[in-house]
């Protein structure tokens, strides 16, 4: 059997393993709570399993060991910030959030503030944020079946992400957030079972000596110690220095304004199962990225990562298959077809996952806080609601599909980060306050989100990103004046700055007033949402 | 001079409040309820502050202290690789004694208050 048809085979299985999970879930789910959050009853450790496959997706898993394979040292620097991340969601977070929420992450700010206003807001940042995200994902399946296939056609990659919007919107549609988080779940085990075994081979070429590795990865390179030092590619001017700070202040401050992250804990019972499905989750994510660390070297030392080869051509987002294929046996060798076949059935695996669980955070966004509270006040059913839902679901995802295609020269990580930069600017300061300041009212939400995603989106219009460099999404103009491609270091403070000067401007004793009753129900968890019992 | 007249409309778009908001701002008030607050706020803010501090402390000497970042400890290992494993290792850390913390200091009292609530509310 050829590479390509046993890679074939893989895919089919993946799809049909995660539909037969859709269809087993869906006929277990009935309303709301069972669709915008399973039901609330999956255990901490369960949903840190989900958690960990919504957080790993084709960026961690494709883009990281590929960034490390071209960059060396400064790749893991993107490990280490998404990590780390993980502590602001634990410590301030989590734990609260599924306390005084429902089913999105407006919910909470709801509790204390004018409804539309806050809700609109809130849903507005939500479908920014999870659609770019979606647009990464989805770029980054067709890029995959198409170089795996061999073909470069931009019609068979425009055909695989038609696929995938398909089945994504089928998921969600139908399975719903019980369906969405087996499918995580079973996506995690497979991600992990894959990254040890490849992890364990390519040690094995080195005698588990992390050392031999690294000299092997210097020597292949031909970048020597440089390869291992910081600096490589951030250290190049000030400039680069400052964005490379202020891409780390986005991945840190990220993670917990990510809504597709947030709704996770309202999937479980109460505070203490949030708590630990955290745990499982930095446990889980972390050892993933300590793996990424031999993943991307171990491309560098075995793999042609100079400026024509496949790696590079790919961006990095190669290495990890190619790496799979490389320790098999090398191309042509049944170990190799394989393995390779093995691993690009995990990637493609994780982007299916991720879409579904990034599509059912808008479509709940948008059916809960936009349909049912903004244009019907609070007045229609359970029925019509999740109805609504699954429209959205529809909606987004053919959205998504169609701003991808033409996507398809968009670098990944830029995405993905952008995406980070977005969460941390608009929706991390609102949640913050919201927990920690009683003085926090409608003003200062709806200031500290629109303030953060404007700004955020602005910079990065005026970035070397979109125009005026070499990599720029368009040629042959130049408008930027930005010199950062992250915009963080300016637009996270805007948010906090914003959101802090909207409160002060306006006078809204009710929101004060109502905060003891949220700050009693975050931290006890008194009169929160319990699990659904059939 | 008479009460500032409330936005009708302003009202009318927060939530309804509830009967039970009597019972959260009574529990609000209790001794139990602000030892909850300092507990849990006595180690999550210092520890937030702290891993913060550490985290960018890792980001600006990779960016600006390159000659030590790069001195070798061990074979290929340099202080940078160190760095950041160690990164690994205190998020780990901080993660599991957290946990630990809140399971033994404040989880008791929260579940404390959590029953008192539900007996003042009528179910």
């Amino acid at each position: 059997m050829s590479s390509q048809t046993l890679t074939a085979v893989l895919f089919v299985t993946v799809v049909l393993i995660t539909v037969g999970i859709t269809f087993w879930a869906s006929r277990q789910s009935s309303g709301t709570a069972d669709f915008y959050a399973g039901g609330r009853s999956f255990s901490g450790f369960q949903n840190g399993m989900a958690v960990s496959g919504d957080y790993m997706s084709a960026a961690s898993f494709l883009g990281i060991s590929g960034l490390i394979a071209l960059n060396g040292y400064d790749g893991f620097l993107y490990s280490i910030g998404f990590l780390v991340a993980w502590l602001v969601a634990l410590l301030l977070v989590a734990e609260l959030l599924r306390n005084s929420g429902r089913f999105t992450m407006a919910d909470q700010l709801a509790y204390r503030m004018r409804q539309r206003p806050v809700r609109t807001a809130a849903a507005t940042s939500t479908v920014v944020v999870s659609v770019f995200y979606l647009l990464a994902q989805m770029v980054g399946a067709g890029a995959l079946v198409a170089l795996l296939l061999n073909v470069e056609s931009e019609a068979l990659k425009a055909l695989t992400i038609v696929g995938v919007g398909m089945l994504m919107v089928f998921y969600v549609t139908v399975g719903g957030m019980k369906g969405t988080t087996w499918v995580q779940i079973v996506k995690a085990v497979l991600l992990m079972t894959g990254t040890v075994l490849i992890t364990v081979l390519v040690l094995s070429k080195f005698h588990f000596n992390l050392s031999e590795l690294f000299q092997a990865a210097a020597d292949n390179t031909g970048k020597g110690q440089k390869f291992l030092q910081p600096g490589l590619k951030y250290g190049v001017s000030t400039t680069s220095r400052i964005d490379f700070l202020s891409l780390g202040l986005a991945l840190v401050l990220g993670t917990a304004g990510l809504p597709h992250i947030l709704i996770r804990f309202y999937t479980v019972p109460t505070a203490a199962a949030a708590r630990k499905s955290v745990l499982w989750a930095i446990g889980l994510i972390g050892s993933f990225y300590l793996m990424t660390l031999v993943l991307g070297f171990g491309a560098a030392a075995l793999l042609d990562t100079g400026p024509d080869s496949k790696v590079a051509a790919s961006g990095g987002n190669l290495a990890s298959p190619l790496l799979a294929e490389a320790v098999g046996g090398g191309a042509g060798t049944t170990g190799g077809a394989v393995l390779l076949a093995l691993i690009s059935a995990v990637a493609f695996a994780t982007i299916l996952a991720v879409v579904a669980g990034l599509t059912l955070t808008s479509a709940s966004s948008v059916a809960h806080d936009l349909y049912a509270t903004v244009f019907k006040k609070g007045k229609t059913t359970e029925k019509d609601e999740v109805k609504v839902a699954r429209i959205a679901a529809f909606v987004i995802g053919g959205v998504a599909v169609v701003l991808a295609i033409p996507a398809q020269k968009l670098n990944i990580a830029f995405l993905v980060a952008l995406a980070f930069a977005v969460a941390a600017s608009a929706n991390l300061p609102s949640l913050l306050y919201n927990l920690f300041w009683p003085r926090f009212n409608t003003r200062g939400a709806v200031w500290a989100i629109y303030g953060g995603l404007i700004t955020c989106l602005v910079l990065v219009f005026f970035s070397p990103v979109v125009s005026g460099s070499e990599a720029a999404l368009v040629t042959g103009a130049d408008w930027s004046w930005f010199p950062l491609s992250n915009p963080g270091i300016i637009s996270i403070p805007a948010g906090f700055l914003l959101g802090w000067l909207g409160t002060i401007t306006s006078n809204e004793p009710i929101s004060a007033e109502r905060y003891p009753e949220l700050e009693v129900r975050a931290l006890t968890g008194a009169g929160s949402e319990g699990a659904v019992h059939h | 001079m008479a009460e500032p007249t409330p936005d009708r409309e302003a009202v009318d778009e927060h939530r309804q409040t509830t009967a039970n908001a009597a019972v959260y701002a009574r529990l609000h008030e209790t001794a139990e309820f602000e030892e909850l607050r300092r507990r849990y706020r006595s180690f999550a803010f210092p520890a937030t502050l702290a891993f913060l501090v550490w985290y960018l402390l890792y980001v600006v000497m990779s960016n600006w202290a390159g000659g030590f970042m790069d001195t070798k400890v061990v074979g290929n290992i340099n202080v940078a690789l160190v760095f950041g494993l160690l990164q690994f290792l205190t998020t780990f850390g901080i993660a599991f004694f957290y946990a630990r913390y809140m399971h033994r200091n404040v989880d008791p009292l929260a579940r404390q208050l959590e029953e008192q609530y539900n007996s003042e509310v009528p179910r």
